[in-house]
């Protein structure tokens, strides 16, 4: 047979071809890519650049500075914050979103709507409105009172509280989300084995359906705690002053102090810190299984 | 095999009593009555929609019918949750825990059941040496191949020792090589185990090679229970014989206690129906004879016809026979010996029929 020759000209051909047909699928993402690197990756380099500049060159002055008590006490209020949101968005969320996974179908979509209705409107509405409820002579002091429960006002806002309680309300939505998609998944004849097994439901649901559930779980507090850490908008508007968060520290910075070294530096912690938590929660329960791999 | 503890438990009968499941106007389940022995393996065969899958699932308690009652042994579990019925099962997917090793998965029924830990252990191992699955107790669920999972499922079925067997088409995943060798597998396990077992399946080969009785469902009713032999062999429906097997039918009249087909009185082993209305002649391929020109084919029913189309296919070959009056007629050859008796298309062709391979069933499909 004579196919060597003609066959090794035609392998070179079908190889150029598919590199071509590579190359031209991959250049698909150069917008997006291009994008993320514009908005995303150079404003964080400039940040960086600025956090270690000072009037007279390189300075790491601005970092010598955060470990002021005040900064440290802040980034105690941010954390502490942080996770008690983390856990009461787990503690309301939890129940919910099981509670939808199991619903019939039109049930569950209402149900999916009225969790989803708080994310389409404006986060300062949702705030004010919040401002309007838990106010001293606001609906929900004006009811416990009428109803006896209370004798004077509670105070609910202006404080640790009521923080709380608004960034609690936007938060929910995000904790319900993964969880509920990866409850979806969970084969009911996992419930049923169990069952068969001889599990009793309440056994069944935790030691199957909530190892199941963890994923989803994961990735809520990860996107919850993450947000959490950055907020601004719900502590200082509910905060009213009294509650100090690492982003408010930055916004003084710029707006009364001007001084964008110290923001930057601020930043960049925050961004450090970020970074690190989920790198942690990475070698912890590995990236894949929270992104819905194996 | 391996000699190891997991001895045959006294087992249960099941009785199922007038079960009834409405969904909406759906019936899926009319009333059914049926009884398994004990130590028996029973399946329930169907197509798809017939309600074998809904027979087993309220026999395992996941699904409560509207009517009826479900012994087990002496004991009324027709209200009995499905952790309280102790029957094994083992699902169409598996259903095996992702999050708990091989062996998690067996232990799992033996720690609900708070089982001392040295016995867990032991118990574990033998169920997984008798699935031949000694060496993999620590892999993760999703190493393991189509067929490993299934021998998992297997052992975590029996391991805690009910007395009951459920398996809801355990096989349909496997490819057909080791779909056949689990079915020898599993029908030689119930064999030592002596399990009652219920095999729900809609293929019918299975359910002739591994059951002691086979119960062909459709429309939410039994249409036939019987040995495997007596539901291929003695079809009581036209149904039955159209589901199991390949059959052709043939137009039969009933009169003086005889079959007749046109003006032939069929030579029968067992004296045809006397029911009233049209009747049909089941004739399977296989049990068609063809027969040399000098084979007077005395005692046979005889069909004579041309060759139509000869198809090889391996092991033999189909011959498609155009009879007189537009029937035509199937006839399956061996490939040995065939070369005995040629066929070649437009030739003609004589064809025997055994008295006693006749079979008469009504034909409407459910009588």
């Amino acid at each position: 047979m004579t196919v060597s020759t003609g066959g090794s000209a035609n392998l070179g051909a079908y190889r150029v071809a598919e590199r071509r047909e590579r190359w031209l699928l991959q250049s698909l993402v150069v917008p997006g890519l291009a994008l993320i690197g514009l908005i995303a990756l150079a404003p964080i380099g400039w940040l960086f650049w600025m956090s270690v500049q000072g009037s007279s060159g390189f300075t790491l002055d601005h970092y010598q500075r955060l470990l002021d008590e005040s900064y440290l006490r802040t980034l105690k209020t941010t954390f502490e914050l942080s996770i008690l949101v983390t856990v009461l968005s787990i503690a309301l969320g939890y129940p919910l979103a099981y509670l939808i996974s199991q619903a019939r179908p039109r049930l569950a979509a209402l149900l999916m709507l009225l969790v989803l209705f708080p994310v389409w409107t404006s986060l300062l509405v949702r705030c004010y409105a919040w401002l309007v409820l838990l106010q001293r002579r606001g609906v929900v002091n004006s009811w416990l009172q009428d109803m006896g429960i209370i004798d004077a006002p509670l105070k609910l806002m202006h404080n640790f509280t009521g923080t709380t309680i608004g960034m609690l309300h936007i938060m929910l939505p995000f904790m319900i989300l993964p969880l509920y998609a990866s409850m979806r998944s969970i084969d009911r004849d996992y419930m049923r084995a169990a069952a068969n097994l001889g599990a009793s439901p309440v056994r069944a649901f935790w030691q199957v359906f909530v190892p199941l559930s963890l994923p989803g779980l994961f990735a809520g507090i990860i996107i919850v705690f993450v947000l959490c850490l950055g907020f601004y908008v719900t502590p200082a508007l509910l905060g009213g002053g009294r509650v100090y968060m690492w982003s408010m520290q930055i916004e003084r910075n710029v707006t009364y102090y001007a001084d964008w070294g110290a923001a930057s530096a601020l930043g960049v912690v925050l961004l450090a810190l970020t970074l690190g938590i989920l790198w942690a929660v990475g070698r912890l329960i590995g990236f894949d299984r929270i992104v819905g791999g194996k | 095999m391996v000699a190891v503890g997991l001895q045959a438990t006294a087992s249960l009968p099941i009785s199922i009593r007038s079960i009834t499941k409405r969904y909406g106007a759906f019936t899926a389940l009319d009333a059914v009555d049926l009884e398994v022995d004990s130590g028996e393996f029973l399946t329930l065969l169907g197509p798809s929609g017939s309600g074998k899958t809904t027979l087993l699932m309220v026999l395992a308690g996941f699904i409560r019918p509207e009517s009826g009652t479900v012994l087990f042994g002496e004991r009324d579990v027709s209200l009995a949750p499905p952790h309280k019925r102790d029957v094994g099962m083992v699902f169409q997917n598996y259903a095996l825990f992702p999050h708990m090793s091989v062996a998690g998965n067996v232990a799992y029924p033996l720690k609900l059941r708070s089982i001392p830990k040295a016995e867990v252990g032991r118990r574990v191992r033998e169920a997984l040496e008798l699935v031949q699955l000694g060496t993999l107790g620590e892999r993760r669920i999703d190493q393991l191949s189509g067929g490993q999972r299934q021998r998992v499922a297997l052992a975590r079925a029996i391991v805690f020792e009910p007395r009951i067997l459920l398996m809801d088409e355990p096989l349909s995943a496997l490819d057909k090589k080791l779909r056949e060798e689990m079915q020898i597998e599993v029908r030689n396990l119930h064999r030592r185990l002596g399990l009652t077992t219920v095999y729900v399946t809609h293929d019918q080969r299975e359910a002739l090679t591994m059951s002691d009785r086979v119960a062909v469902i459709d429309g939410g009713r039994v249409r036939q229970i019987g040995r495997p032999r007596d539901i291929y062999e003695r079809p009581d429906s036209r149904f039955i014989a159209e589901f199991i097997g390949e059959s052709q039918f043939l137009p039969v009249v009933l009169r003086d206690g005889a079959a007749w087909l046109d003006s032939h009185r069929l030579a029968v082993e067992r004296p045809p129906p006397t029911a009233q209305g049209a009747h049909l002649l089941v004739v399977r391929p296989e049990k068609l004879t063809v027969l040399p020109a000098a084979d007077s084919g005395h005692g046979l029913n005889l069909f004579e016809g041309t060759v139509k189309e000869v198809v090889y296919q391996g092991e033999s070959s189909l011959v498609y026979v155009s009879l007189a009056g537009g029937l035509e007629l199937s006839v399956r050859r061996p490939s040995r010996g065939a070369d005995a008796v040629p066929v070649a298309p437009g030739a003609p062709i004589r064809m025997g029929l055994a008295p006693a391979d006749v079979v008469i069933v009504p034909a409407e499909l459910h009588p």
